[in-house]
């Protein structure tokens, strides 16, 4: 067994036994690492200097009353900002961005629970993405086959954890970019309650519908890394006031009487016919373990991936229009005017995907055109918000698959942006309504590609999805599988 | 159909401060017309009495004292200028 294939309260009975040190486990991470990120790239930049220096740290300071993830490597997508460690969004436009000057809330809050910070995790370019391939840097690869893209946008953090390269991650998710990597990777992730987690320090894409979450090997884990980074913050006034459960207390209900809810959409033409398979064989456990399913419509899913596009760009548009050169990030070698510096900055800068999406939003906010396409698409947001509380009325969850399809080659996709948006239509309507879900594996395709089950819940009620999410995982083995990469977790 | 023509697609990428070389506006014109089209399916839907959605939560305006405290350093936000002078952003000249 290799210090991977234990939860995060086994290894922190492990520290307090002295049957382990910080520094194993930073040494663990970082040996991993070193024997895979090559085939993997889910790292853009390692702190490995510090991180052990930290270790030794932490071993001579542990006392009795340390955190839960008091010493755990932990790896961080590059767009949450870490203070002096790199972070570029993986764009060129942030290429020399090698100082940065805070830490998001998400990064002091670990620091105050004493997580290790092992490195930044590769992504597509400002989070445009499903597959990696946007990245400017490097295409992280599926570590069950890396032939196949590990999802995106937080391929990195999903690839990193699978691989065995960290104990787990955070992410961040606009419209499926922590869910789907996870389900393509067969993890744990989790989008949170849009404003359950502070947002200051996560380089913005569209602020109305990013939130960062976690993940993890584990539903247990994924609970006790989300403790640790949910609250109010007086630096995001979109962070919400609300009183936070204990979430490990929620695992410990089962799942008799659930009610759930599965909605028709999510199961039509267009999902694979093993994807639907394995999504039906887990809403046959949960009725062995006690649960009810119903199917039910959310009757506007088909117009999400319309409005969520248009929504998303016109709100990054505004959101990057601060790279421009000036206080920070690079600016073109041409030596022009101000103006056109400006314009050859952000050209030499951006890759073609977050030209697209700029291009796409300041048309649809541009005068003539902001009712017809940005307006349009916040009515239509507010029938979808509305299918979900319709049908939360009468269920507690609703379960579905994660993404129609396992993952996908690399460059099968690329070329077409349509053909990749549709990619997620199963993630985007959960982040137009606001509403939390999370993607656990439950299955695998016949070419041993991981399958992911999302369960969604009601806003702020994270703590039912994650106790569906646990009878699920307590009653099944598919988390404990583990991708071949070679090496001592082979 | 509302499909989009190159002029327009040089008069949005000069509005986002988008320098585009003609392959790109090629390239862009047929990709956001295609886009554009996709988006046309919503108006599938009658959205005349329905208000629209900004934020999903309720809130209203989010307001605390303004009050002044430590933050980051003039040296430190200079830190990362591509350019600076005399402690200030160095930007080209405006005006010839």
């Amino acid at each position: 067994m290799s210090l991977f294939d234990y939860t995060l309260k086994e290894l922190q009975e492990k520290l307090h036994n002295k049957e382990i040190t910080v520094s194993d486990l930073v040494d663990a991470s970082y040996t991993r690492i070193h024997e895979v990120d090559d085939k993997i790239q889910a790292f853009l930049t390692l702190n490995e200097e510090e991180a052990r220096k930290q270790a030794k740290e932490l071993d001579e300071k542990l006392g009795s009353d340390a955190s839960i993830l008091y010493g755990l490597p932990i790896g961080i997508k590059d767009n949450i900002v870490t203070k002096g460690l790199r972070t570029t969004c993986a764009s060129q436009i942030l290429d020399n961005l090698n100082d940065p000057l805070y830490d998001a809330t998400v990064v002091e809050k670990l620091k105050a629970e004493n997580t290790v910070t092992v490195g930044k995790l590769n992504m597509d370019e400002f989070a445009m993405g499903s597959s990696n391939e946007n990245s400017s840097y490097q295409k992280t690869r599926n570590p069950w086959n890396t032939d196949y893209v590990p999802g995106g946008s937080s391929g990195g953090s999903a690839a990193s954890v699978a691989a065995g390269e960290v104990f787990f991650s955070l992410g961040s998710d606009t419209g499926g970019s922590i869910r789907q990597p996870a389900a393509f990777c067969g993890v744990v992730g989790l989008k949170p309650t849009y404003g359950l987690v502070s947002r200051f320090g996560l380089v913005a894409f569209a602020s109305s519908l990013d939130q960062i979450g976690p993940l993890t090997r584990t539903v247990e884990d994924n609970a006790h890394l989300l403790q640790a980074i949910v609250g109010q913050d007086k630096m995001d006034s979109t962070s919400a006031n609300v009183d936070i459960p204990n979430y490990s207390d929620a695992l410990k209900q089962d799942v008799k009487g659930l009610r759930i809810a599965v909605p028709k959409e999510y199961l039509q033409e267009g999902v694979n016919p093993e994807v639907k398979e394995a999504v039906l064989a887990a809403l046959k456990q949960y009725e062995e373990l006690g649960a009810t399913w119903e199917e039910v419509s959310l009757p506007h899913s088909k117009y999400a991936v319309a409005a969520y596009y248009l929504l998303s760009s016109s709100e990054a548009s505004a959101n990057l229009a601060r790279f421009d050169g000036v206080r920070y990030g690079v600016r073109t070698e041409k030596r022009v005017d101000m103006l056109d510096m400006f314009k050859y900055s952000r050209s030499e800068g951006f890759g073609d995907e977050v030209k697209r999406r700029i291009m796409l939003g300041t048309f649809a906010l541009s005068s003539g055109y902001y009712d017809a396409y940005y307006k349009k698409a916040q009515k239509v947001r507010t029938l979808i918000k509305n299918d979900f509380e319709k049908v939360f009325e009468d269920y507690d969850v609703i379960v579905g698959p994660t993404t129609p399809t396992p993952a996908f080659k690399v460059g099968e996709k690329i070329d077409d942006p349509l053909t990749m948006y549709a990619n997620d239509i199963l993630t985007i309507p959960v982040n137009l309504a606001g509403v939390p879900g999370i993607s656990i594996p439950c299955g695998f395709s016949s070419e041993g590609l991981p399958i992911g089950l999302q369960i969604i819940g009601k806003h702020f009620d994270e703590s039912t999805i994650y106790r569906t999410a646990y009878a699920f995982e307590q009653a099944t083995d598919h988390h404990n599988r583990r991708p071949n990469l070679g090496g001592d977790l082979s | 159909m509302a499909d989009i023509s190159k002029e327009q697609v040089k008069h949005v990428a000069n509005l986002a401060r988008l320098a585009l070389t003609d392959e790109e506006v090629e390239k862009m014109t047929k990709q956001l017309g295609d886009i554009i089209n996709y988006a046309e399916l919503l108006n599938e839907l009658d959205t005349e009495n329905v208000k629209p959605t900004t934020h999903v939560l309720d809130l209203k305006n989010v307001m605390r004292k303004d009050e002044p405290r430590d933050w980051i350093s003039k040296e430190d936000a200079l830190k990362n200028a591509p350019d600076q002078k005399d402690g200030q952003f160095r930007v080209p000249s405006i005006l010839d």
